[in-house]
């Protein structure tokens, strides 16, 4: 007896639940969507509208309450000599912490792309990832007390007789410090640990796609190893780092712990945010602060996007 | 005058595995140079050891006369066409194909116009501003073309290059190439597993087997006078007869390779004319393909196919015929298994 052209079976309710999604992809779509969606759209976007909305708020100055009217005034503090200061600093420290970890960053990622394999390529990815599942603060502390004064950084100086480049070091304006632990290099030092995993492996996964024979066709029109790189090499691997540089300079944007911790006591706009809205009561100006970041990343991502860093994606 | 490429007891080992062992080779300036065999055969990594992605372990390689030991592929005068293209994505095809004039440092108007120039040669004028990605794999196979040629190389180097294609378009692109080498008269050396292509385009044909080359010599030479057993079977295919079966039917008794569109396929007992050989048996099997139609028949224990013109219908299988063929198309191998 010959088997029956359309299978008779599955007539449950769930087996109809298959059937008419099967037929209809869209709706499972749908269905799988919006529990996200709603997420997002509530949770996320709503409490982000409800920040932009303080920071058209204004405090008054002699109750210390909020004055719920708009008004642009809140922004127009933000421009005022000390709070455009905080901004600058976080900028240029953003900057240099993203510039630190793309030139580190690049030749491990390029290592681990190009010629780790098997085991090698394991214990990249656990060097990398390792960090990231130990506490925040724990490394922070950490490495505040390798910076300081009595830490192993200047007992190491000392013992290679190096003290004087360390030193020397201290000595410089803006920069330097009392010690590391209370300077911008510190601060500088310690955002680039931080962040670098989270510059390795976009940069990494971006180096993945290109393949070997992109560098061998490279060669094979003429091209020397430093014509190749910056030719081929780097403009595929721009998307990966800008992909890095949105989150090693965000993060630096918004960070308050690391600056509290290891750097002087000058402020960034993360720590200027928390003073606002705790001590402060000033939750306009801590909103208006918030959207400075924002502001900057969506000139960044602009600009990235004009110079065609997106091209090949 | 020194060949275009001379290799010398050339060998390239990955691990243990020996992918060129021992390859003496001399390609002529101005010839059609296929290297032909199966993948793993080592054909490919001579290619890449023309263009400098690999150095040999042992002996030695000459690039018209010169060295070519430790010169690294962009000290070469020698431009490739890759398997898979290999075009740049982020740069458009004007771009890719004025790539290696632009590292040459010569001026953006000049390299611009000799890339359209290229582009033209190659039936693509006017796609200069489009991406790699916006073309068909054919286009792709002719901008590569384009990229490589106009460098003026001494030699080119095409790795499988119509591999991609579907049958119609690699077709064409045979005609093409060969009548672009013909009008350059550079040297061209050709990767391929594909025997037909390999045969109907180059001017001498290199067999590679398991690292070595195991015949070289003009296609119809090759295909006519088959040396091994390998080369019989690999190039078109082959009835390989053992040297008992050779000598009962007008051979010697050695390896012998009798091509299926040799022999003649007639009803039993029809009579053998002179200096011809014959066998009788059975139709196992009968496949038409197209042009020519196949017999699979059993004689004296032996397997035995015959290629006919199609349209003959007599036979079908289970039918006893008595198989015919000339003296003369019975090629005696130095080697048999």
């Amino acid at each position: 007896m010959s088997q029956a052209a359309i299978a008779e079976r599955g007539y449950g309710p769930l087996d109809r639940v298959s059937d008419i999604f099967f037929v209809r992809p869209k709706l499972l779509t749908l269905v799988l969507l919006l529990p996200p969606l709603l997420w997002i759209g509530i949770v996320y976007v709503g409490s982000l509208f409800a920040l932009l909305l303080q920071s058209f708020y204004s405090l008054d100055d002699y109750s210390g309450l909020v004055v719920h009217e708009f008004t642009l005034s809140t922004y127009a503090q933000l421009l005022e000599e000390a709070n455009l200061q905080i901004i600058v600093r976080t900028v240029t420290m953003s900057a240099l912490v993203t510039i630190g970890c793309v030139i580190i960053a690049f030749p491990i990622a390029y290592y681990a792309a190009r010629y780790a394999r098997g085991w090698t390529k394991a214990f990249f990815y656990l060097a990398v990832m390792m960090p990231l599942w130990s506490s925040y603060l724990v490394k922070v502390y950490a490495w505040k007390l390798i910076l300081a004064k009595e830490g192993i950084l200047t007992w190491l100086a000392k013992n290679l007789h190096l003290s004087w480049l360390l030193d020397g070091i201290m000595a410089l304006p803006v920069i330097g410090g009392p010690s590391l632990s209370f300077s911008y290099i510190g601060t500088f030092l310690v955002f680039v640990y931080i962040w670098i995993p989270y510059m390795i492996l976009p940069i990494q996964a971006a180096l993945e796609r290109v393949p070997s024979n992109y560098i061998e066709a490279s060669a094979d029109l003429g091209a020397e190893p430093r014509q190749t790189f910056w030719t081929v090499i780097f403009p595929l691997a721009l998307p990966g780092i800008i992909a890095g540089s949105i989150f090693t300079f965000s993060l630096t944007l918004g960070d308050y712990i690391v600056p509290t911790i290891v750097g002087n006591s000058r402020l960034m706009i993360g720590q200027a945010v928390y003073t606002l809205q705790g001590t402060a009561g000033n939750i306009p100006l801590a909103a208006a602060f918030t959207v400075v970041p924002m502001a900057i990343m969506g000139v960044y991502l602009w600009i990235a996007k004009r110079m065609g860093a997106f091209d090949v994606l | 005058m020194s060949p275009a490429v001379r290799f010398v007891n050339v060998s390239r080992r990955f691990g243990s595995v020996r992918a060129v062992d021992g390859v003496t080779l001399d390609i002529t300036e101005g010839e059609f140079f296929a290297m032909l065999g199966p993948s793993g055969s080592g054909k490919t990594t001579c290619l890449r050891l023309i263009a400098g992605f690999e150095q040999p372990d042992d002996g030695h390689i000459e690039i018209f006369g010169e060295t070519a030991d430790g010169v690294p592929p962009y000290k070469r005068n020698v431009n490739t066409v890759f398997q898979d293209y290999a075009l740049f994505p982020h740069m458009t095809v004007g771009e890719n194909v004025a790539y290696g004039l632009r590292i040459k440092g010569q001026a953006r108007a000049k390299r611009a116009a000799k890339a359209r120039d290229a582009l033209s040669m190659v039936k693509l004028a006017g796609f200069e501003g489009r991406r790699p990605a916006q073309l068909s794999g054919g286009q792709r196979q002719r901008v590569a073309l384009a990229r490589a040629l106009v460098n003026g190389p001494k030699v080119l180097l095409l790795d499988e290059p119509l591999g991609a294609l579907d049958l119609k378009l690699r077709e064409q692109m045979q005609e093409e190439l060969k009548a672009l080498q013909k009008d350059l008269g550079i040297t061209f050396v050709f990767v391929t597993h594909d025997q037909g292509e390999a045969l109907s385009m180059a001017d001498r044909v290199a067999v590679f087997n398991e690292g070595r080359i195991v015949q070289v010599g003009a296609p119809s030479s090759v295909y006519e006078r088959p040396e091994s057993r390998f080369v019989a079977d690999f190039v078109g295919s082959s009835n390989v007869l053992p040297p008992a079966f050779a000598s009962g039917h007008g051979g010697v008794s050695k390896w012998t390779s009798l091509r299926p569109e040799k022999i003649a396929v007639h009803p039993a007992g029809t009579a053998v004319p002179e200096k011809h050989a014959a066998t009788e048996g059975e139709i196992k099997m009968v496949s038409y393909q197209g042009a020519v139609t196949r017999f699979n028949v059993e004689a004296e224990k032996m397997r035995i196919n015959a290629e006919v013109p199609a349209g003959d219908t007599r036979f079908k299988p289970g039918d006893s015929v008595r198989l015919i063929w000339p003296k003369s198309a019975m090629v005696t191998m130095e080697e048999g298994a």
